[in-house]
């Protein structure tokens, strides 16, 4: 058995993993990458379309070169990594942490390091989740598996396909399908708003003319050796209309009905997790329950878009740096830190992280509403107190909302024990 | 090989179906000195009835003394033991529970523990709420007491059966897959049996274990004209992470037609609720139906109310041949040398190392003549499962076989090795390896995996992509290629 130690392991080498492992490195710290797949670059790898890096690099690029430019960075650096190499488990240790590692090429090893950094993503919600009834036939995929295997595998897993919820992957693949020759029936969504970006409705399904059933809910796969058709019926006052069911004729189902980061190693070891995200409940400083790990990217929570993880992640890197400097010498992290205060998902909003903040410095937060509004007013407050908003337009629950909120707010109320809460509400005055 | 003039195989007992009837009688007849084919429809064994069950190992107490079932769930259950020691198959013995919600219910309850005592059920217990809560503190708190059958197990009834037909073949069965019974003629003192894709073979005797369809292959052989019906079950299965997990398999006070809706700590971690209990009309109907699902999150929270459809990863049917109340195993009365195995419905899984030796006594006693072979071996060297090693171990096997270090389903963890070992054993389907493997059975259902099976059994089978299928027949899973 092998083994070695470093300051900090990150787990999955997507863009998450990419960026908090050059971050940390950047901080003088040496760092393990791993990574289950046989290259870095995670889910971008199979995301050939192009709208990544607006925020990050300023410049529209594909998934694939997205995760390049990070991947000849961690090159470049000469960080050590693992690619084709599982994490089977995360143990806490006497001195920080023990990763068990498993790969054709090297076997079983033993990594031992002071913290963590989780990147390891998300995975598919697929039809057991939503507890679509019907038969079992081939030709039901995640969207990302359809993904896969069209643009790294080369394989077309159908020719007429409907297409079950509206989430990015799903719309993205849509266009795909069409492109690589197969009919999309229709998208089908249970929500009266789509689940994807604004702009994927548009260059995905409108400029193709695939037909979109918003308040649709998914009865019944149909078929036996292989899809036959899909039964569907809208939704009306909330209730599913049974008698108005159809059934669309397909050979193929591709699912995207939501993303779930993957947290089983992280709760092995311990993490504590939200019961709405299935991410790790974090501090401001994105640590987990458990000292010395950290998470970012979407094991965290599910992003929109790609910069917005990297951003994320780069700021675990730093934290996670911070942390190896000051563990066990406190006075030696240059920042004397108090208990931070809760920060509370409110009115309209499904949840906010981090779930707790400290009010001497300025806190990144990350949002999802739970319903749109054109124009809108993100508002903290305390104990009933508003003591922070900010103003927002064209809010929608596909996209995620990311604000700051400003170092020495409620300095003044510090003593207080009161959890902050976040909420947004419609502002159709435009006063205040 | 004893071939007859015209180069068509010549057996002595030909089994149809293999199942986890026709399993155990192809293995039972394997130690002795005798020919044996196993035939089956679907392209991989386990493929019906037996792929989608409960995977109980059933306690003794359901079922009144005066059936023949009773008996042999008693006499299979017991063998359990000796069968996981020989083959290496998953089983616990974990107990069951059956909760009693109402006082009325504990009527019933007293009334299945006599049941059980009269029929030699081991150890069975009355409990007080006390007791049963005990035993099991995820319980509702609404149970008033129960029953307690610490010799019920669990066992993954695909893995038995799969164990079962390779212990079967390695002691000189031989399996015909895809080999759907189509016709059945006397030549002279031998059955002449056809499949459907135009192969022959001749056998003295023929057992009908063909589970749903024993019906049509009694009708092929121009025997007793019996109709079997279909009735359906249906199941959630939840993560392994499932906080409503129990620790015995817990079951509702039974009804008139069926043993209720259960909630089951698998073998294998995750949690089994159901299954619903339907008559239906088509006998290749598995689909599933969100109003039976909906009630069978209902009456398994009211046993267990931890049951979540939160942990939920899939939802799948199975279909038992219901017949009569009681097996009907025996020889035709119409035609010659034709054992019917037909209408086994629970308790089937449990008895069915009883049915095995059931049948042999039956063929004994007609006239064939059974000499042990000195060679037969009973044990099975265990299928490597990475997932079960000690780091120490595994290191070892990975530095003699690499591929048992490259992980492909995350959620069960197991390893390209063991994949392709499942397909070398001839599991050639998405299905055939999931079960085999439990690669795809997980939390991500093959989100993450399937395309890594799909290109490991091409590479392993020489097939094309237009060739893989999930299950066999026209289940293709690609459609073209760029």
């Amino acid at each position: 058995m092998n083994g070695f130690s470093c300051d900090a392991a990150v787990i999955g080498a997507g863009a998450a993993g990419m960026a908090a492992a050059l971050s940390l490195h950047e901080r003088g710290k040496s760092v393990m990458l791993v990574d289950r797949e046989e290259a870095m670059g995670g889910i971008l790898l199979q995301c050939i379309h192009n709208g990544f890096g607006l925020q990050h690099f300023g410049e529209e690029l594909t998934g694939p070169e997205f995760a390049s430019r990070f991947e000849q960075r961690v090159r470049a650096a000469g960080i050590p990594f693992r690619v084709g190499t599982t994490v089977l488990s995360l143990e806490r240790t006497d001195s920080g942490f023990a990763l068990g590692l498993s790969s054709s090429r090297r076997g079983y090893e033993l990594i031992e390091c002071r913290a963590v950094v989780l990147a390891m993503g998300s995975r598919e919600r697929n039809r057991g989740n939503i507890r679509i009834a019907g038969s079992r036939p081939a030709g039901v995929f995640t969207a990302g598996l359809a993904q896969r295997l069209l643009n790294i595998d080369g394989y077309v897993p159908g020719k007429k396909a409907v297409i079950i919820g509206s989430g990015d992957i799903g719309l993205i693949m849509a266009r795909r399908m069409t492109l690589s020759g197969a009919e999309v029936a229709a998208v089908v969504e249970i929500q009266s708003s789509p689940s994807g970006l604004t702009r994927n409705i548009a260059q995905c399904l409108n400029d193709f003319d695939i037909p979109l059933y918003l308040s649709h809910a998914t009865l019944r796969i149909l078929g036996r050796d292989r899809v036959t058709g899909v039964e569907i019926a809208p939704m009306e006052n909330g209730a599913v209309q049974t008698g108005k069911s159809f059934v669309i004729g397909c050979d193929t189902v591709l699912l995207s009905v939501g993303l779930v980061p993957e947290n089983e190693l992280s709760a092995r070891t311990g993490v504590a997790l939200s019961q709405v995200t299935n991410g790790p409940l974090v501090d401001s400083r994105l640590m987990t329950s458990v000292p010395g790990v950290f998470a970012a990217g979407n094991v965290l929570h599910i992003h929109d878009l790609v910069d917005r993880v990297a951003e994320e992640a780069i700021r675990a890197g730093k934290s996670c740096a911070d942390w190896l400097d000051s563990a066990g010498d406190p006075a030696s992290g240059g920042h004397e830190r108090g208990p931070e205060i809760p920060l509370r998902a409110g009115t309209n909003v499904r949840y906010a992280v981090p779930s707790s903040f400290d009010p001497s410095r300025a806190t990144r937060v990350s949002l999802r509403s739970l319903v749109p509004f054109e124009r809108a007013r993100l508002v903290l407050t305390r104990e009933g107190r508003e003591v922070w908003s900010r103003k927002l337009s064209w809010v929608t629950p596909g996209e995620m909302i990311a604000c700051d909120i400003p170092a020495g707010l409620s300095a003044g109320d510090a003593a207080g024990q009161g959890a902050c809460t976040v909420s947004l509400t419609g502002d159709e005055g435009g006063s205040n | 090989m004893d071939k007859t003039a015209n180069g068509i195989e010549s057996y002595d007992v030909a089994i149809i179906g293999a199942g986890v009837c026709g399993a155990s009688i192809a293995r039972t007849l394997s130690r002795y000195k005798i020919r044996v084919a196993l035939l089956e429809k679907e392209v991989d064994v386990s493929f019906g009835t037996s792929k989608a069950n409960s995977g109980i190992v059933h306690g003794g107490f359901h079922h009144p003394g005066k059936y023949l079932k009773s008996r042999l769930e008693i006499e299979g259950a017991a063998q359990f033991d000796r069968l996981r020691r020989e083959l290496g198959f998953p089983f616990t013995r974990c107990g069951i529970l059956v909760a009693a919600l109402h006082p009325d219910e504990m009527l019933a309850v007293e009334h299945l523990y006599r049941q059980g005592r009269e029929n030699g059920a081991p150890g069975i217990e009355l409990c007080s709420r006390e007791r049963i809560l005990e035993l099991e503190p995820k319980l509702s708190p609404e149970v008033i007491g129960g029953l307690y059958a610490p010799s019920g197990g669990i066992v993954e009834s695909y893995r038995f059966v799969f164990s079962m037909v390779e212990s079967a073949k390695k002691n000189g069965v031989e399996l015909f897959a895809s080999f759907q019974v189509s016709g059945a003629q006397r030549s002279g003192e031998e059955w002449v049996l056809q499949s459907a894709d135009g192969r022959t073979l001749r056998t003295r005797y023929a057992v009908n274990a063909a589970g749903l369809f024993a019906d049509e292959v009694s009708r092929c052989f121009g025997a007793e004209s019996f109709e079997i019906s279909a009735r359906k079950g249906e199941y959630f299965l939840l993560d392994r992470l499932a906080p409503c997990r129990p620790e015995r398999v817990v079951f509702p006070v039974p009804s008139s037609v069926s043993k209720g809706m259960l909630v089951i700590p698998t073998v294998e971690g995750t949690t089994l609720i159901g299954p619903t209990a339907d008559i239906v009309d088509d006998k290749t109907d598995v689909s599933t139906t969100a109003e039976k699902l909906a009630l069978i999150t209902a009456s398994a929270r009211s046993l267990v109310p931890s049951v979540s459809e939160r942990d939920v990863i899939t939802s799948f049917a199975g279909l038992r041949p219901v017949l009569g109340e009681d097996f009907y195993i025996d020889f035709s009365a119409k035609v010659p040398a034709l054992v019917h195995v037909a209408g086994i419905q629970s308790p089937g899984l449990t008895a069915s190392p009883a049915i095995g030796e059931y049948v042999k006594n039956l063929l004994l006693r007609d006239g064939l003549e059974l000499s042990e072979d000195s060679s037969w071996d009973p044990y099975l060297p265990s299928p490597v499962k990475v997932r079960a090693l000690a780091a120490a171990e595994r290191s070892r096997l990975i530095a003699e076989n690499p591929s048992y270090g490259n992980i492909v389903c995350r959620c069960e963890e197991i390893s390209e090795g063991e994949i392709v070992d499942a397909i070398r054993r001839g599991h050639t389907t998405l299905d055939g390896v999931k079960f085999y493997t439990r690669a795809q059975m997980g939390r991500c259902q093959g989100g993450f995996c399937s395309y890594k099976i799909i290109k490991l059994i091409m590479r392993e089978t020489g097939m094309t992509w237009d060739q893989v299928t999930k299950r066999g027949g026209s289940s293709f899973v690609l459609e073209g290629e760029l």
